[in-house]
């Protein structure tokens, strides 16, 4: 169970996420939800590089002068997904807020059961 | 031109540097439209030189930054390999050809809003996420470039900056993003239980140890995802407030392009050549495909805003690209293929054209036009020759794709799908007969009588799209067919024999 | 004594910052130019030099750093960035496909100078994405005048 315990908090951060998405009302909060869910990917992308015992992925040497092999390293490539995932969570998250500040500008709140023009 | 492995690449890095030049040389008077009309023609031809250039069943490939040579290093795959074989030269030229004629419309309609080298600048920036889309061999690449098309998607809905284009690209991108989030966690469970991205190396091991358990749960967070892009009917509810809210050329290149170079294309090359193609994928399309062409088609009749009733339109005739799709015959999918292209290109023309009457009488009300056809004659005619292609009249265009998905129902023994692909063709021409009749016969108001005809790249866009439309319907004919859909429908079955 | 600093923060914060702020900004070079060696590279380096900058905004004040780094500045290097990361790009054509490592032999692992193209793409991506993150900041703090229009 104390290898899951990390997946399970993936689990929980992206519900939360979800919950935050569906159920609030707030633009700034449904914008927080969807912050939180890339996140929790995030977080579970990392966790399936992990190997037991493994060492970070750059080349170095031992106490013994040899050199770490790459069998006993982490596997680097989610490292460099998540790396490119992150920016494109930076990217949609100004984008909404930016949407959002404009929103207020010309509804005067910032309730999305007060933002009802399209309908039909 | 000869089309080569190594000028794969182009059709990302010409649009991609049109984008940043005109960001950086803004100033300079008219940049903007030349470096946007210039990077789609350059692509566009590019495009149709390498449907010529490839036989049936052959595939370029092209490994970025030349890792690894012509052969695999450690046995596998290393990098990100670009790959174009018959489905990606199709769609290429799908999107490519739309790109290029809303880029010429553009340099007319875009006057009114004030930047236009903003609106360049993210136009080619979609085109160029497209074009990845299309061209890319590897699954979390094909997850990049979607995001790059989606963000300047949801920039470009909001373009005009009033109430109502804010709100809509508010909930559009509340979605897209929820959207986008269930693909990653799909391509996270596949790469965790293969250990390599790239979707030849994952349809080999898929294929050598069959599914894993966890399979089923991929499956499902692929067709919520790719089904919200692609404006499936669960995942819909986007698509009627964004579509319209848009600028019209945009409105065109989303509903024309987006949804199924993102979507349809997405799902057709992930569950073909990927996983090979299972029966419950098969019957679960049906379905989808079924349910969204009812749904579009029935709250079509209900809306009296041009635009949107456009919009639903869109999702009933997705509804019918899936249901052929779903079937799974080679002429099924040759006539949702077909159906793809011709629902591209008129779908198109009757968004530009209803962003004509929006130019000239500044409304997109159908309760308060009417008898436009006196005032303006080229666009009454090219919207009356995409109308009756999209209601499936013979001969043009429309007609033979439906056609084909129909008998190729019947052929497969679906029955039920091919009646109620025939009774949704008929409420189709309900709908369109209420824009034609709404807004271009009937007397002309006063308040219209001095309206013109719209200026001249407009128009020069409208008659292009609409001889397409009449001679689209020569692409039925064997010889031609073999050549073009032909292609895309082999390289699509080679996956699924496989 | 809070009336004497014009506009931006409090003296301390100033003085503070002058003295940290070009520290910060070498830290974040630093962590661009060894990008192939360690940890972070272009996307982390260029962060960081975008701080330094929103640090020196945040410190003096709207009126006061607007006049030296501008909006239309900011967009310029952005986009010289990305223009320079694609010339790149296309230029590895020319020697065998897409993004090739031209310059390869220089150098062998572990010095600053090897490893052919890839430090170039790593200043380029700090171009873009310092002047990106600032040309954000500075977007949203001017968005602040709205007034909200009551329907």
């Amino acid at each position: 169970m104390d290898a899951h315990m990390p997946y399970l908090l993936c689990t929980i951060l992206f519900c939360i996420g979800i919950y935050g998405i569906l159920a609030k009302r707030n633009i700034i909060k449904i914008i927080l939800g969807i912050v939180i869910a890339e996140y929790a990917v995030n977080l579970f992308l990392i966790l399936v590089a992990y190997k037991a015992g493994g060492r970070a992925p750059i080349f170095d040497t031992l106490e013994n002068g040899q050199l770490i092999q790459p069998s006993a390293m982490v596997d680097p490539l989610p490292h460099a997904l998540v790396l490119t995932s992150i920016v494109i969570g930076l990217a949609t998250t100004a984008f909404m807020i930016a949407l959002a500040i404009r929103l207020y500008g010309k509804y005067g709140t910032f309730d999305i059961t007060r933002m009802r023009e399209l309908r039909g | 031109m000869m089309i080569t492995e190594s000028t794969i690449p182009l059709f990302v890095a010409i649009p991609l540097a049109g984008a940043f030049l005109t960001a950086m040389l803004k100033r300079v008077k008219g940049i903007p439209d030349t470096l946007g009309v210039m990077s789609t023609i350059c692509t566009f031809v590019m495009s149709v030189f390498a449907v010529m250039r490839l036989d049936i069943g052959e595939r370029l490939l092209s490994n970025i930054g030349f890792w690894g040579g012509f052969s695999e290093v450690f046995g596998k795959i290393v990098g990100i390999q670009l790959v174009m074989d018959g489905l990606t030269s199709f769609m290429l030229v799908v999107v490519n050809l739309v790109a290029f004629i809303v880029a010429i419309y553009s340099v007319n309609y875009m006057t009114r809003y004030t930047a236009k080298w903003q609106f360049y600048s993210l136009f080619l920036l979609m085109v160029a996420g497209m074009n990845g889309v299309i061209i890319t061999g590897d699954l979390f690449n094909l997850f990049v470039f979607l995001e790059i098309a989606s963000l300047a998607s949801y920039a470009l809905v909001a373009f005009g900056t009033g109430k109502r284009e804010l709100e809509a690209s508010f909930k559009y991108a509340v979605m897209g993003g929820v959207g986008s989030l269930l693909i990653l966690l799909g391509i996270i469970f596949l790469y965790s239980n293969t250990g390599t991205l790239n979707m030849g190396d994952m349809a080999v091991i898929l294929s050598e140890q069959g599914m894993p358990s966890i399979i089923y749960l991929v499956f499902g967070l692929f067709l919520m995802g790719f089904g919200l892009k692609a404006a499936l009917v669960p995942f819909h509810a986007w698509l009627p407030d964004a579509h319209p809210s848009a600028p019209a050329p945009i409105s065109a290149m989303l509903s024309g392009v987006l949804i199924k170079a993102l979507g349809v294309y997405a799902i057709c090359r992930i569950f073909f050549n990927v996983f090979g193609f299972p029966e419950q994928i098969s019957s679960l399309l049906m379905t989808l495909g079924a349910i969204s062409m009812g749904v579009g088609a029935l709250v079509a009749l209900r809306q009296w805003d041009m635009k949107r009733l456009l919009a639903y339109s869109s999702i009933s005739q997705v509804g019918y690209i899936m249901l052929g799709i779903g079937i799974g015959t080679p002429l099924a999918i040759a006539g949702a293929l077909f159906h793809l292209f011709n629902h591209s290109i008129f779908k198109s023309l009757l968004f530009l054209d209803s962003g004509a009457v929006e130019y000239a009488t500044h409304t997109r009300d159908l309760k308060q036009m009417g008898g436009l056809s006196k005032r303006m004659p080229i666009t009454s005619t090219t919207t009356l020759i995409g109308a009756m292609s999209l209601a499936g009249i013979p001969p043009f265009a429309g007609f033979w794709s439906k056609l084909l998905i129909i008998v190729a129902a019947v052929q497969a023994n679906h029955f039920g799908y091919a009646i109620w692909a025939v009774i949704i063709s008929i409420i189709t021409i309900g709908y369109v007969l209420k824009i034609t009749r709404f807004a271009f016969l009937g007397t002309l108001r006063k308040r219209f009588s001095d309206i013109r005809e719209v200026p001249a790249f407009m128009r020069i866009s409208l008659i292009v799209l609409a001889l397409i439309c009449i001679f689209g319907g020569l692409l039925i004919l064997p010889a031609i067919r073999g050549g073009f859909i032909g292609q895309a429908v082999s390289a699509l079955l080679m996956g699924k024999g496989a | 004594m809070s009336k004497e600093h014009g506009d931006g923060m409090s003296v301390i914060v100033k003085t503070v910052t002058r003295l940290t702020v070009g520290l910060i900004f070498l830290y974040g070079i630093y962590i661009v130019l060894h990008g192939h060696l360690t940890p972070g590279g272009g996307f982390a380096g260029g962060v960081i030099i975008a701080l330094s900058f929103i640090n020196l905004e945040l410190a003096f004040g709207k009126r006061t750093s607007g006049k030296i780094f501008s909006k239309s500045a900011t967009s310029l290097v952005e986009s010289f960035g990305a223009v320079m990361f694609l010339a790149i790009a296309l230029l590895g054509l020319q020697w065998g496909g897409f993004f090739t490592n031209f310059l390869h032999p220089d150098g062998d692992p572990g010095m600053l100078v090897s490893a052919g193209t890839i430090p170039l793409s790593n200043i380029a991506i700090s171009l873009k994405v310092g002047a990106g993150i600032f040309g954000i900041f500075l977007t949203l703090i001017v968005l602040q005048k709205f007034e909200s229009e009551k329907k």
